[in-house]
């Protein structure tokens, strides 16, 4: 009989979602040629992933916006028209024929932030011009005095403080009161708790909410449909899930920047038991997608633990113990923990080589390579630092000699995947053809 | 004498830099001194960033302090503190760019270490730099942004001062998530910075400074 999913080992759960990655369910291939290339596709990852030498080093460009710039559209076209953000993203992917995409990951519904009201970003027609992205907008959304609230309640916290602040939508929500005290009939207490639902604005509020749901639903029966496209002409999605690390999970978008530096020397004990407090629950928000989508690799954007942006002790006190323990909690879920280190990453190498082996993927950005391999070869798969500055205004020539290079050093004996160091928005489509067509032609395996 | 201001601050030892001011303030202390003793704090600060001995949580620290201590002593400034200033910067992060953090920064380590700062702000469009540019008679120029949609406005904001008949006036710096070499030569700026006391550098440099 098979064995139920809490009863296998992490091993085993890993390789189940690599299974489900490498033959997904409902997807009809185009030809069995697709079908060959997409199993080829996956596996060459897999086999990078799991420091097996793949047939030869697999390419994969971090795209964001870059197929609505490459077909004549606009970030806020692929925003709002979701056939046109399914129509580019296709026709990057066919044309360039990358080992993996991202699918639609980067273009967000617009829609459904504007009937949220969203204050958290500026998006295109929303304080960013159509031709450009969105991008976050820094800020203290929780206060240096709520440590305690969002420690005991994170989720309580989230409904009633931060998303009020964060969608003028929501703002009804600070008057409800925690789902927690729903405990039984007795005595009106519970009955109490229902009070504010019956408010004019706080029913207005469950009404977007709605509404919202019903974009969100429109928004992924297209683009849900258009993966399914991309995966049956043989192309797989790279990613499974993702989620944050803690510290960046409170330093982005809680306590801001500025804040969550000062919290490190003055309420130090309140900033770590708040990190404590978030791991659990970015573990399940990796796991739990992981799961849903069927492929196992989980992708953590890492922000604020760049070279220069802590000490090295403060690394080492604030965002790795708890960085350690989201990788751990992943990897023990069946999942591969994908943290793509945004800048340089070169001070925190031997640190973060305290993983076991074959289970994460390192992805970086302007990080030394050569030191990479040097330090995490023997225990992680290593990928990108194709600069983002050569793809945007380099020539393609350049780019090639890059990749080869890159190929030479980071690539040797198997344990890379070529990306990009960051996201590719307005780039040279020359330029994204040179970095996986050199790739095809130089980085295969003897 | 109660312990040296500027090695404590120096040191980020936030409460008891603030006592040091009270008791200074209260014994009757001019201002003015405070304050510089305060300045010079900072540039030890700036030094050991440099030396990689701070990190960018100390110089965000270390600009709050100074902000606490700039409040305690303003009430009772009799005069303006006469800060010898080396030169005047423009600054701002470029259009279509709205990160601050990065910006903020460099503009503060420019203005502790005696620059005058232009700060316009974020999203500014060019003509913006080269009004303020023309209004100021500053000679440097600092365009910062995190995206690489700021490539193409550093490199428009720089054609736009040239077209003005400013570009043999001032010297531009850019810095920010990811600007390098290619992106100097991509834009036409003169140098480019990767951390918050490169611009310092660059600025003193430009203005034969010490």
């Amino acid at each position: 009989m098979e064995k139920k999913w809490e009863e296998l080992s992490a091993d085993e759960k890993r390789e189940e979602l690599f299974e489900k990655w490498l033959s997904p369910e409902g997807v009809e291939f185009a030809s069995p040629e697709a079908e060959k290339a997409y199993k080829e596709r996956a596996t060459r990852i897999k086999d990078a992933i799991q420091m097996k030498k793949p047939d030869r080093v697999p390419v994969f460009p971090f795209v964001g916006f870059f197929p609505a710039y490459y077909v004549g559209l606009t970030p806020k076209d692929l925003m709002y028209d979701y056939d046109k953000c399914s129509t580019a993203f296709k026709k990057y992917v066919m044309d360039f024929e990358p080992d993996a995409h991202l699918g639609t990951f980067v273009a967000v519904p617009g829609k459904l932030y504007e009937i949220l009201d969203y204050k958290l970003y500026a998006w295109p027609g929303h304080g960013t011009a159509p031709e450009h992205g969105y991008q976050c907008i820094e800020g203290e959304y929780m206060t240096a005095d709520e440590y305690d609230a969002l420690i005991h309640d994170p989720s309580n916290f989230f409904t009633t403080t931060y998303l009020p602040r964060v969608f003028g939508a929501f703002e009804p929500f600070k008057m409800l009161a925690p789902l927690t005290n729903i405990l039984e009939m007795y005595g009106g207490f519970t009955a109490a708790s229902f009070i504010a639902y019956g408010l004019p604005p706080v029913q207005d509020a469950y009404k977007a909410l709605l509404e919202a749901g019903s974009e969100a639903l429109k928004w992924i029966g297209v683009v849900g449909a258009c993966h399914g496209e991309m995966a049956a002409a043989g192309f797989p999605n790279f990613f499974g899930g993702g989620c944050k690390v803690p510290f960046d999970t409170l330093g982005d978008t809680l306590r801001g920047t500025k804040g969550i530096m000062l919290d490190m020397y003055r309420q130090p004990d309140k900033l770590l038991q708040a990190l404590e407090a978030m791991t659990p629950i970015m573990i399940k928000m990796g796991a739990s997608a992981a799961k849903m989508n069927g492929n196992p690799i989980v992708f953590i954007p890492l922000h604020k633990g760049a070279d220069g942006f802590l000490s090295d002790e403060q690394f080492k006190t604030f965002y790795w113990p708890t960085f350690r323990k989201l990788l751990m909690g992943l990897i023990d879920e069946g999942c591969v923990p994908f943290p793509w280190a945004e800048g340089g990453y070169n001070s925190r190498l031997k640190v973060i080589r305290d993983v076991p082996k074959g289970k994460v993927l390192y992805g970086f950005d302007t990080t030394d390579m050569a030191k990479a391999k040097e330090i995490l070869g023997d225990v992680a798969c290593i990928g990108g630092n194709m600069p983002i500055d050569l793809l945007s205004v380099g020539t393609s020539q350049q780019v090639e000699d890059c990749a080869k290079k890159l190929i030479e050093t980071a690539g040797k004996g198997g344990g890379y995947i070529m990306m990009s160091g960051a996201v590719i928005d307005e780039a040279k489509s020359e330029n994204i053809k040179a970095m996986i067509d050199a790739t095809k032609e130089y980085g295969v395996y003897k | 004498m109660a312990k040296d201001l500027v090695s404590t601050l120096a040191d980020l030892k936030e409460k008891e830099a603030l006592r040091i001011v009270e008791d200074r303030l209260s014994a009757g202390e001019e201002p003015v001194k405070i304050l510089g003793d305060a300045r010079r704090a900072l540039e030890i600060v700036g030094k050991r960033f440099a030396d990689s001995q701070y990190f960018i949580p100390d110089l965000v620290y270390s600009g709050e302090i100074l902000k606490e201590i700039t409040d305690m002593v303003k009430p009772k400034l009799t005069k303006a503190a006469e800060v010898k200033r080396l030169g005047k910067v423009v600054f701002g992060t470029v259009a279509g760019d709205i990160h601050d953090i990065g910006k903020d920064i460099v503009v503060f380590m420019l203005d502790v270490n005696g620059f005058e700062v232009y700060d316009l702000g974020v999203d500014v469009p060019a003509q913006k730099f080269v009004q303020k540019i023309k209004e100021s008679g500053a000679p440097i120029v600092g365009l910062s942004g995190f995206l690489t949609l700021a490539y193409d406005s550093m490199k428009q904001t720089i054609e736009a001062i040239k077209n003005a008949g400013l570009r043999d006036k001032v010297k531009v710096m850019i810095g920010g998530g990811q600007i390098s070499e290619e992106i100097r030569k991509y834009t036409g700026a003169d140098a480019y910075g990767t951390d918050a006391m490169a611009g310092v550098y660059l600025a003193k440099k430009w203005t034969g400074a010490k």
